[in-house]
């Protein structure tokens, strides 16, 4: 079953390819607009042979590691102190839902007055954008926590400090993960629009640059990467989010006879 | 006598109706007297004093900005969005109907989500030009893939005895198509529908910074370019704002759609 899936999804894939090639080739597009697949692999070929273009690929890892380090590790603390702090929860609850709407590129004006093209105007506008993805997820997640195995810790004595460690969060952590897995993909999606837009160097600018010099082809081999960026960060994170949970499963594989 | 009974939980009611309006404007309230409070003599260019910002805002919005700018913007989004959801939810409920269309476009489509949308702005760009079909073109093509996706899995889900009960009753076609797939598909449907908003809206500011002559994310740029700096940081609080409303709207509407749902899932609470 699986490898038959795995047949037709790449069947799937060829088809895709395929057709890229043969649209433009018979001038249903004009080639200008939407060059050939092969003509688009070829100038993949050539960015990879190129030092520039890893290095751009470097920034825009650099900007969404760190930027992502950040918002997960404010998400934790802010979304934990606030869930657990009493009356901080219904207190922050409307601040919350008003910034939390409000679009990251609004920031954008500022980012340029404040840093120019910097990595800081990338860090605040992908901390920002996937900050409030892991705090929700956090809040969420402590909310979930089983009242009786709440009481129960408490009436053994267990202090907030080993509440949090024993029983909040273990029972937040699929929700966190979940958070972190939505906050990667949103981050990169905050860097590589950071570097188009503000011009911050990593691939965004690169692409910005192949779309004004006309360099078409190379354009789309470098949206291709930013492509297989995204589908790696999504891939990892899964994999990430399997790892941290094996007990969860296996755990509730357990109880539930 | 008669009194007193009333006179407890009626006073109980509006000091806790209190304590929730407390909480609920507190901290904004905190929040802005302290942004007041901190910008007030702030020499900053960058951040002018709250005071300056306020006085502005009214000067900037007034009638013929909102008409020129905010109006456009919200037309691109709103078609964009539309073409979207109908497009996402139509090929999403055929994906997800049959398991083999499923197996061979689901490696494109994984890899066509994972472009990150506004890269689409300058390969837009070169196909529509910089006018308004550009920008809705660009706003659907980024809007349509948490929809779609999201759509797929609905409808994979939707529940096997059910799918046999309709057909043993005999309910075929568009009546099976919307009172069992897509309304069970619903709950999946609004959470992609939720995401493709707020994507939406970057990518309505984005394609506005690229290439355009109008709409709020021009004239954002345009004041920052002209350093008109309280009128910048009006600019952002009226996306601020405009993101709020929009998900306050959103909001609303899956309440009252998805209202037999969280009924549903309240009474199953209830009793596990």
């Amino acid at each position: 079953m699986r490898g038959a899936n795995a047949a037709l999804g790449a069947a799937g894939l060829a088809a895709f390819l395929a057709l890229g090639e043969a649209v433009p080739r018979l001038g249903l597009i004009k080639e200008d607009y939407f060059p050939p697949t092969s003509r688009i692999a070829k100038a993949l070929g050539t960015e990879l042979a190129d030092h520039a273009f890893w290095t751009a690929l470097g920034d825009t890892l650099t900007g969404w590691a760190l930027g992502l380090a950040i918002a997960v590790s404010a998400g934790i603390l802010v979304g934990v102190v606030i869930s657990v702090v009493p009356h901080l929860r219904e207190a922050t609850a409307s601040t919350i839902e008003f910034l939390r709407p409000i679009p990251s590129v609004a920031l954008i004006p500022l980012a340029v007055l404040l840093y120019g093209t910097e990595l800081r105007s990338v860090l605040l506008l992908v901390v920002y954008a996937s900050f409030w993805q892991v705090l929700i997820q956090v809040m969420y997640g402590v909310q979930d926590v089983d009242p009786v195995a709440d009481e129960t810790a408490r009436s053994y004595g267990l202090g907030t400090w080993a509440r949090v460690r024993h029983v909040l969060w273990p029972t937040a952590l699929p929700y966190v993960m979940t958070g972190v897995r939505l906050a990667a993909a949103v981050a990169l999606i905050l860097t590589i629009t950071a570097e188009l837009v503000i011009g911050a160097p990593g691939l965004g600018a690169r692409i910005a640059l192949a779309e004004t010099s006309q360099a078409v082809p190379e354009m789309y081999a470098l949206i291709v990467v930013t492509g297989l960026l995204g589908l790696l960060i999504n891939v990892g994170a899964r994999t990430v989010e399997r790892r941290a949970l094996a007990w969860h499963q296996s755990v509730r594989g357990e109880v539930t006879v | 006598m008669k009194r007193e009974p009333l006179a407890g939980p009626g006073r109980g009611a509006v000091r806790r109706a209190l304590l929730r309006l407390l909480f609920v404007v507190g901290l904004p309230a905190l929040l802005v007297v302290g942004w007041w409070l901190a910008s007030d003599g702030s020499t900053n260019v960058y951040w002018p004093p709250l005071r300056t910002i306020l006085k502005t805002f009214p000067d900037v919005w007034t009638g013929e900005r909102l008409r020129a700018d905010l109006l456009p913007s919200m037309e691109r989004l709103l078609g964009g969005y539309a073409a979207a959801a109908v497009v996402g939810v139509a090929l999403g409920t055929v994906i997800g109907s049959y398991r083999k269309v499923r197996a061979v476009c689901e490696p494109v489509l994984e890899f066509l989500r994972a472009v990150p949308p506004p890269v689409l702005v300058p390969v837009i760009m070169l196909f529509a030009g910089i006018g308004d079909t550009m920008k809705i073109v660009v706003i659907a093509s980024g809007c349509v893939w948490p929809i779609l996706l999201n759509t797929v899995e609905g409808v994979r889900a939707v529940d096997s005895v059910m799918s046999e009960t309709a057909r043993s009753y005999g309910i075929t076609g568009v009546a099976r198509l919307r009172s069992l797939i897509l309304r069970s598909a619903s709950p999946q449907i609004f959470a992609g529908l939720r995401q493709a908003l707020s994507i939406g809206i970057i990518l309505m500011v984005i394609s506005e910074m690229f290439a355009a002559s109008n709409g709020l994310g021009f004239t954002i740029v345009q004041f920052q370019r002209g350093f008109a700096i309280p009128d910048m940081w009006t600019g952002i609080l009226v996306l601020g704002l405009l993101g709020f409303l929009l998900s306050v709207v959103f909001q609303l509407v899956e309440r009252r759609v998805l209202d037999w749902y969280h009924g549903l899932r309240a009474a199953s609470r209830r009793s596990p």
